[in-house]
């Protein structure tokens, strides 16, 4: 603040801002001169480049469907229907399960990235030689393509003839057909999200971890308390925040989640791995624009009533520790 | 309306904008060394089965026309093809011939406006007249046929069919004693490859031919909305016979992720015995192996009244904005001629019969394309659904899928599609929907 | 004895971990190095016969040369898309930051609901076609801008926040104001965390899958991964190929992961913990 009163008297006061900020004014001249300074200085046009692409491109079409999500439309004419998109969405088995699917899948990526990300980080906070090298290892899928990911699993994955089955098979294990089987199909997309996405849970970790003074450990030490009463009375409360980030960043992702579910099974066997993204594409893919538009609406509607009250209550919760 | 016009009167000016580029191109090629030459275009799609064999055809067709020279383009297939064919159309860019779909594509196509009438034109004089209705709209006739028909029903092994003495059913029950012989002598009764999750439609499109057998009109009253496949008894077979082979445990385990390319294989390798299916993966085999793969109709209950249900073969169609339109038609009745079939028999293995007048399949055709040849030749045989009515749903797969693998009970998976199909029609706005 | 147990199984809980993360790697590679026939057996084996050359060779002749056509696409949506964001957002960062008050208030809760809310495709496809730029490259240019904007902002915001205010004080006395003081003193000062959003966005756009699907459909305009997502269909049985354009689609991020492993590390983290 004092600098930029400093500011203030070194340059004139801006001529076309405010028109009554030379005179002596009946309001304090510095604060009208710091604004005007700022105007200057961090002038609100910077926000114009970005405001019209992400206006233009994001916020109006997030806007706008609203509206077509209750029409029929072809993009060239929509009719307006009311409801009957969304009586059609929560009627129709297949959608219904897309919304159960979503769910699960988001539930099951979250909490096992939180339990998997958690342990990697503390064996790789601990002291072993080629922890550097490991971490390298574990992230680096969260750099590959999905693509890439999706198609190299579903062929690992294969029934008979696939690594992971050839594996099971000489260790006595008969593997389920992982992709093809309505009942394993979501859950086997899901750990090979588990799979890319663990390596980014494990370094938000082992940052929170870090940033664990050693006091607490070396209390539980004095106290003559192991490794399980460290790891539970100290790792787990004190790196709430990466838990908590780690949640919201795979609750987030997890919802919305599309790619690896389209490359590795298309949604299905039949409808049992849909989840509304791809829902959304494949009623695009058939022409039904309202309908899809529909689904997008339900996805914003999902992630904004788990997502929201969630980051509000760890926000509180990470004041409050 | 105004939209529409706007839209049409764009079309019109790019279309005339064109014209000048088009003439400069095509008189500096005639001012250059070809001397004379017409050069016209030809657009198919990028499938390794099409291209061979459509360069064949041009190479018989440039010979035997030497003042004709062809130059093909390529367009992805499936719905993107769709797309760009529908865009080249209505800006006015389209090939002097384009090689499509027959029947509802086509018809989405808006060929009264876009293409040029071939109604007794001499280009279709060798073109078999049970073709036509795939390429006719309001009584006017669009197209020839290029390439072979397709079968869609049952593929076998004819090797385990002759060790286990078993033969082709000619009945629904004939085909269940046959898969519980298959099943006993531990080889896998039925083939399913739902990666591809379009084979899982064949057995309710492979069955229409039985519905036509105790309906004739049902094609029509279905395009009008007055039959369901759920509240049909005979129709709704189809939707049973997909979810019985995973009942009776004739469905090979690795049904989910299995592609059709693994498919054909295991059946050539005589691991398993059925494979509900087209007939046209048999040309990626090699001919060794599809020696052995024979084809039968999805039987239906009584055998009188036994036969196959066929897939049309894709038509030719010229576009109005051709300024080759002869040349072009020269190539058209080339492609459906003997001629041009031997031509194309030599690059790709028949699948399936020509619809082409006197054409006769080559010796070392595979036997699925003789079976379903005596098929066509005894009549009876009915095209597939979707070249009689434009009612069809996009979740047809997905649905079968689901049925096939036990998740969705028959009569609820055809009232599924029902509700699937009226989305559909509602959003193409059809009359009577 | 006690630590002795608890050594050795963090050595096995490692090989697993070893195993679980690079044996899909080496499974890519050798696959890609096999002949058509011997990658079709889909099994975990090395090649009889390295024909990895030829393999290179023959996936990008495949389809009259597609995947160049992609790569350059791919190449030119990274690096315009990249520019762009970083001009733009470090703009928006720095004063979102320094000028706090109603505005930035607004911008913040949209740097969020950008964070959160998952685009609305269909409308989206709609305006793009109102501007006529629907199915081009400028389209998906600024959609990988406007969708990647929320993430860029935080990043360069949190940086902005260490950079002391003394310094734009500075050099408002030597006379610079708004556009040249930021972009003569400021957006120098940004070059680490400009390093890390070029970073972590190029890896983003060059993987993106949804956005060229949605936005960018059709083989003449293909991107790196639509490719690889057609070729599935395709390759249908030329398993030896698929895997060598898994493989030259994944050598990109694997270089930039080795000289910057630690930026991109960085960039990740920051963002997801500020966020």
């Amino acid at each position: 603040m004092v600098m930029s009163s400093r500011a203030d008297e070194a340059r004139p006061v801006g001529h076309r801002d405010d028109a009554g900020a030379g005179r002596p004014a009946r309001k304090s001249p510095r604060a009208t001169g710091v604004r005007n300074v700022r105007a200057h200085t961090y002038p609100y046009w910077f926000y114009a480049p970005a405001g019209i692409v992400y206006g233009l491109i994001f916020l109006v079409p997030t806007v706008i469907s609203f509206y077509f999500a209750f029409t029929r439309w072809t993009l060239f004419e929509s009719e307006f229907i009311g409801l009957d998109n969304f009586r059609q969405f929560f009627s129709e088995q297949a959608l219904v399960s897309g919304l159960r699917n979503t769910l699960v899948y988001a539930v099951v990526t979250s909490g096992l990235k939180v339990v998997l990300g958690m342990l990697l980080a503390v064996l790789l906070t601990g002291p072993i030689r080629s922890r550097g090298l490991m971490r390298s290892v574990i992230f680096f899928p969260v750099l590959v393509s999905t693509v890439a990911v999706g198609i190299t699993f579903s062929v690992l994955l294969q029934p008979d003839v696939g690594v992971v089955s050839t594996v099971l098979a000489k260790l006595g294990i008969t593997a389920p057909d992982w992709l093809g089987d309505p009942a394993t199909a979501l859950l086997s997309v899901a750990l090979v999200d588990v799979w890319k996405g663990v390596g980014l849970a494990t370094l938000i970790y082992i940052a929170g971890i870090l940033a664990i003074p050693r006091d607490y450990y070396e209390a539980v030490d004095v106290d003559g308390g192991g490794a399980w009463t460290k790891f539970r009375n100290v790792t787990v409360p004190l790196s709430r925040p990466a838990t908590f980030t780690v949640i919201l960043l795979s609750l987030i992702g997890g919802l919305r989640s599309f790619d690896l579910i389209w490359t590795m099974t298309g949604g299905g066997p039949g409808f049992s791995s849909d989840v509304i993204a791809s829902i959304i594409y494949k009623t695009y893919q058939a022409g039904f624009f309202g309908l899809s538009t529909a689904g997008n609406v339900v996805l914003f509607i999902l992630v904004t009533l788990i997502v929201y009250p969630l980051s509000r209550y760890f926000n509180s919760r990470e004041v409050e520790s | 309306m105004k939209i529409s016009r706007s839209r049409l009167t764009i079309a019109t000016v790019a279309a005339f904008a064109l014209v000048p580029l088009a003439a400069c191109s095509s008189s500096s090629d005639s001012s250059g060394s070809s001397g004379g030459k017409t050069e016209i275009t030809l657009l198919t799609d990028n499938a390794e089965t099409t291209v061979k064999p459509a360069k064949a055809v041009i190479a018989a067709f440039e010979k035997a026309n030497p003042t004709i020279t062809v130059k093909t383009e390529t367009r992805p297939g499936g719905s993107d093809g769709d797309n760009l064919v529908k865009t080249k159309l209505s800006t006015g860019d389209m090939s002097d011939v384009f090689w499509y779909n027959s029947g509802s594509l086509l018809q989405a196509l808006s060929p009264e406006k876009t293409l040029v009438d071939l109604t007794n034109d001499p280009a279709l004089k060798d073109t078999d007249p049970s073709f036509l209705p795939a390429v006719t709209q309001n009584g006017k006739v669009y197209g020839a046929p290029w390439g072979t028909a397709m079968g869609g029903g049952i593929l076998y092994n004819k090797d385990v069919y002759s060790q286990l003495g078993l033969s082709v059913p000619k009945t629904w029950a004939e085909f269940e004693s046959n898969s519980d012989k298959i099943k006993a002598a531990g080889i896998t009764p039925v083939l399913g490859t739902l990666k591809d999750t379009f084979t899982s439609q064949l057995y309710v499109l492979g069955d229409f031919h039985n519905v036509a057998a105790s309906n004739p009109k049902w094609a029509d009253d279905y395009t009008a909305n007055k039959v369901k496949y759920a509240t049909d008894p005979v129709a709704l077979k189809g939707f049973q016979k997909a979810a019985e082979p995973k009942q009776k445990g004739w469905l090979n385990s690795s049904a989910g992720s299995l592609t059709f390319a693994q498919g054909i294989k295991q059946l050539a390798q005589g691991k398993a015995a059925q494979y509900p299916m087209l007939t046209f993966p048999i040309s990626t085999l090699a001919p060794a192996d599809a020696a052995k793969i024979g084809f039968f109709g999805i039987p239906g209950d009584d055998a009188s009244t036994n036969g196959a249900t066929i897939w049309e073969p894709g038509g030719q169609y010229i576009p109005k904005t051709s300024k080759n339109i002869d040349a072009a038609k020269k190539f058209v009745a080339f492609v459906a001629s003997v001629a041009g079939t031997d031509a194309f028999s030599s690059a790709v293995p028949p699948t399936g019969p020509y619809l082409v007048k006197g054409s006769t399949l080559p010796d070392n055709a595979p036997p699925v394309a003789t079976d379903m040849q005596a098929y066509i030749d005894s009549k009876t045989s009915t095209p597939a659904l979707e070249f009689l009515s434009p009612v069809k749903g996009p979740s047809l797969e997905q649905i079968m899928v689901a049925v096939m693998t036990g998740q969705t009970a028959p009569q609820d998976g055809a009232a599924q599609y029902d509700s699937d199909v009226t989305k559909q029609a509602k959003q193409l706005g059809l009359p009577g929907w | 004895m006690r630590a002795a147990r608890r050594t050795s199984l963090e050595v096995v809980a490692i090989l697993v971990a070893a195993v679980v993360f690079i044996v899909p790697f080496i499974f890519m590679f050798v696959t890609a190095s096999k002949n058509e026939s011997e990658s079709a057996d889909l099994a975990f084996s090395l090649p009889t016969q390295w024909t990895v050359l030829d393999n290179i060779k023959e996936v990008f002749e495949a389809r009259d040369g597609i995947l160049f056509t992609a790569f350059r696409n791919s190449a030119i949506l990274t690096v315009v898309s990249v520019t762009i964001l970083v001009v733009v957002c470090a703009m928006v960062g720095y004063v979102i930051q320094r000028r706090p008050g109603r505005v930035a208030n607004v911008a913040n809760v949209l740097v969020l609901s950008g964070l959160i809310i998952p685009p609305a495709v269909v409308p989206t496809i709609w305006v793009l076609q109102q501007l006529h730029i629907f199915k081009t490259l400028p389209g998906l240019i600024l959609v990988e801008v406007a969708f990647n904007m929320a993430f860029c902002v935080l990043l360069f915001r949190a940086f902005v926040a260490a950079i002391p205010r003394e310094l734009d004080e500075a050099a408002m006395i030597d006379g610079c104001t708004g556009l040249s003081l930021f972009f003569r003193v400021i957006f120098p000062l940004l070059r680490p965390v400009t390093i890390t959003v070029i970073l972590t966005s190029s890896v983003f756009i060059f993987n993106d899958f949804v956005n060229p699907l949605y936005f960018l459909p059709g083989d003449e305009n293909a991107t790196v991964q639509l490719t690889l997502y057609n070729f599935l269909s395709q390759f249908n049985t030329q398993y030896n190929l698929l895997f060598m354009n898994i493989v030259l689609v994944t050598i990109p991020p694997l270089i930039l992961f080795i000289f910057f492993n630690r930026k991109i590390v960085a960039g990740m983290t920051s963002g997801a913990v500020k966020g």
